[in-house]
């Protein structure tokens, strides 16, 4: 009887003072969980795709509740999610822009041609490297798709030897825009209805030379446009989302059709 | 002679085609178009242009001066009109800016280049002061520019000073040309530069396959205490800074070490070449050998070129393609090494050497269908570096850049592209290995 008491005894002590270290080690290594932080995540897209700059999502809503980041700066989120983090946060989260990626190319297989035949790796990236100058025109699509392998949302696409981004799959993450060796991917506001679809800086003669959908900077546009949407810079045409009602004159007065709709 | 010469450890034997050109004696080639020269012709800053559109411009006039300490002053080749300072293409395929020169025809020289100048009155100082006043950069082909090659940090340590002859790309002999003709320059621009280097003793370094190079240069040597010849066996990429290093001070390079660290410089005899004419002669860097080579070229030849001149024009020189030749490739430099081009309307460069046309026969396009690789380590065997191309091209497939770099140390590779010549599975090894090095030193840039 008494070897029972002993050990009842023995195990209870040791048990309340382990009971009471953990304790005491609890208050002392007290880690502030914010419970926000899951919060934040939770509302995020998930699909980890880096397009933020941060190391995915867990990554970028430590940055928000810390408030390095904005609560914009997820570039995939819809608006209804950046009102969810707005709220989670406490911040008004005002006016998001959509943006989508535009591929400034529209030159064709049938609307420029090789210039050599490349047989190295089909990617644009070590293609640009070796040198060469794979079409006739020097700014354009080399149609490899780096694009569509850094795409994590399979929202573009090579067709006919050019990329061609879907507006509706789109996130506007910019991950094509920054692998593209022709910087030839721009984000533009999702509701802008024309873009210009042209990269080609050389004057008129010369582009006409090489590509029958080339962007001859005529300066047509600029003068039909009643917006003031566009403007000519560099021999290339440029439309301002912002301005641009959609209202299709310029489509129909560029004698290249290089204008189409988004 | 020893029946086996030395070597290096790795590295392939290809079909050499020197035939073609090597013994072509030199002819001088003077360009009646328009001169382009890009101001980023050798490593380091672009120069910056002294000139402006309408100058009047005489030929050894220098027309761009080296813009930081790593740079490189470039001079006029010809005399005439400077069209303007605008962007051209280059062999390298980017737009750059270049300065465009309208050629008069007359070639009318600056004043005072040409002027003799006895070596013997000059100081180190003044002598390095020459050579960076000629925008002299090294005409192998990596253009690194010479004068700060010539000034490390310790001149005492320099055990060997090395005339690189070895000429080991394929097709290319004009190098092998200038060592037959001009040994007696080369061996005087040889002792100009031992003058920097106390303690040095100087070598050229020939391949095996240039008898009569070697005997010229033996020849000049006859009598020279501190100069000697050093034949070495036939085998690419001998001329490459680390095979020679090998050979001649019997060191490997540790990875991320330089020559001068093991107490030697290594230039390329037509830099040693350039060395004495800038010196002695007070000339510029103007002209340089240039093969024209291949199955597809009408004259296979040597010419003395002048800086700036379009490949197009070299071309007609050594009288165009051949005929009924189905010309399939044009390549800058020779076929392991140099750069494929889709225009002849580029310039020559100062650090480029040849012009390589080659047909179907010899090109072999499109039957180099890639295949998986087999693991036979074909390539870890001939990587003159000791580099693992295999488990490189793995993780460069991955874009796993960590391990490249890190483990792997694939950013020592110097795209000799051995490795893609002897793959039996036809993999494109080097061109992965440039362009994962592209963007791992994007990334570093960032």
């Amino acid at each position: 009887m008494q070897e029972i008491i002993i050990a009842t005894f023995v195990v209870g002590v040791v048990g309340l003072l382990i009971g009471a270290a953990l304790v005491a080690a609890g208050k002392k290594f007290y880690v502030e969980a914010d419970e926000r932080e899951a919060a934040v995540r939770a509302s995020l897209p998930g699909n980890n795709c880096g397009g933020c700059g941060y190391a995915g999502c867990d990554a970028v809503a430590a940055a928000i509740v810390n408030g390095e980041a904005e609560i914009t700066v997820c570039p995939v989120c819809s608006s209804q999610a950046v009102e969810e983090i707005g709220a989670i946060m406490g911040v008004d989260a005002g006016e998001t822009l959509r943006r989508v990626a535009l591929v400034k190319c529209a030159g064709t297989c049938d609307k420029t041609s090789p210039k050599c035949s490349y047989t190295g790796i089909r990617d644009c990236r070590a293609a640009v490297l070796s040198g060469l100058s794979l079409w006739e025109c020097d700014y354009g699509c080399l149609g490899f798709g780096s694009c569509v392998e850094a795409c994590a949302f399979d929202a573009i696409r090579v067709k006919d030897g050019v990329a061609f981004a879907d507006p509706e799959k789109c996130t506007g993450c910019g991950r094509c825009a920054a692998v593209c060796p022709k910087q030839l991917i721009e984000l533009v506001p999702a509701d802008q209805k024309l873009a210009v679809r042209c990269s080609n800086r050389d004057r008129g003669p010369e582009v006409k030379k090489v590509c029958s959908a080339g962007c001859l900077g005529c300066r047509i546009c600029e003068k039909q446009c009643e917006h003031g949407a566009i403007l000519v810079e560099n021999n290339l045409a440029r439309i301002d989302g912002a301005l641009c009602t959609g209202c299709g004159t310029c489509m129909e007065k560029c004698p290249v059709h290089v204008i189409s709709g988004i | 002679m020893p029946i086996f010469q030395k070597t290096f450890r790795g590295g392939v034997h290809p079909a050499d085609g020197k035939e073609y050109a090597r013994n072509v004696p030199y002819s001088t080639y003077l360009p009646k178009g328009d001169l382009v020269f890009p101001l980023n012709q050798h490593i380091g800053k672009p120069a910056r242009p002294l000139v402006q559109k309408g100058d009047t411009v005489l030929a050894g006039q220098i027309i761009a001066e080296a813009d930081g300490f790593v740079s490189a002053n470039i001079a006029s080749s010809c005399s005439g009109k400077v069209k303007g300072v605008e962007n051209r293409r280059t062999v390298a395929g980017t737009a750059a800016p270049c300065i465009v020169i309208e050629n008069d025809g007359a070639y009318t020289m600056a004043e005072g280049v040409g002027n003799e100048t006895d070596e013997a009155s000059l100081t180190g100082r003044e002598i390095l002061d020459r050579v960076k006043a000629a925008g002299i950069i090294g005409l192998g082909g990596a253009g690194f520019p010479t004068h700060v090659k010539l000034a490390p940090k310790n001149a005492e340590a320099i055990r060997y000073v090395i005339a690189n002859g070895a000429e080991c790309e394929p097709y290319i002999t004009c190098d092998d040309q200038l060592m037959r003709t001009q040994a007696q320059e080369i061996v005087k621009g040889l002792k100009i530069m031992l003058r920097l280097f106390p303690k040095a003793e100087g070598v050229v370094i020939i391949e095996e396959n240039k008898p009569e190079a070697i005997r010229a240069m033996e020849e000049a040597c006859r009598g020279e205490e501190k100069v000697r010849v050093q034949a070495v066996r036939t085998k690419y990429p001998q001329g490459g800074e680390r095979a020679v290093l090998s050979v001649v001070a019997g060191k490997h390079l540790k990875l991320g070490m330089l020559p001068a660290d093991v107490g030697c410089v290594v230039d390329n005899v037509a830099t040693v070449r350039a060395i004495y004419r800038a010196v002695c002669k007070s000339e510029p860097l103007m002209e340089r050998g240039f093969t024209v080579s291949g199955d597809g070229v009408e004259r296979p030849c040597n010419l003395m070129v002048r800086i700036g001149t379009s490949f197009s024009e070299v071309l007609q020189a050594a009288g165009g393609f051949r005929k009924g030749a189905d010309v399939q490739k044009l390549i800058c430099g020779g076929p392991m090494m140099g750069l494929a081009l889709s225009s002849l309307q580029v310039p020559i460069c100062k650090n480029n050497n040849a012009l390589t046309v080659l047909t179907l026969d010899e090109a072999a396009l499109g039957e180099k269908q890639k295949t998986s690789c087999l693991r036979c380590g074909r390539c870890n065997q001939v990587c003159p570096l000791g580099l693992t191309p295999q488990m490189m091209a793995q993780a460069a497939e991955r874009k796993d850049y960590g391990r490249y770099e890190k483990k792997l140390y694939g950013l020592e590779c110097i795209a000799c592209g051995s490795c893609t010549y002897i793959c039996p599975a036809k993999r494109p090894l080097m061109q992965l290995f440039k362009q994962a090095k592209a963007e791992i030193m994007a990334a570093k840039r960032k």
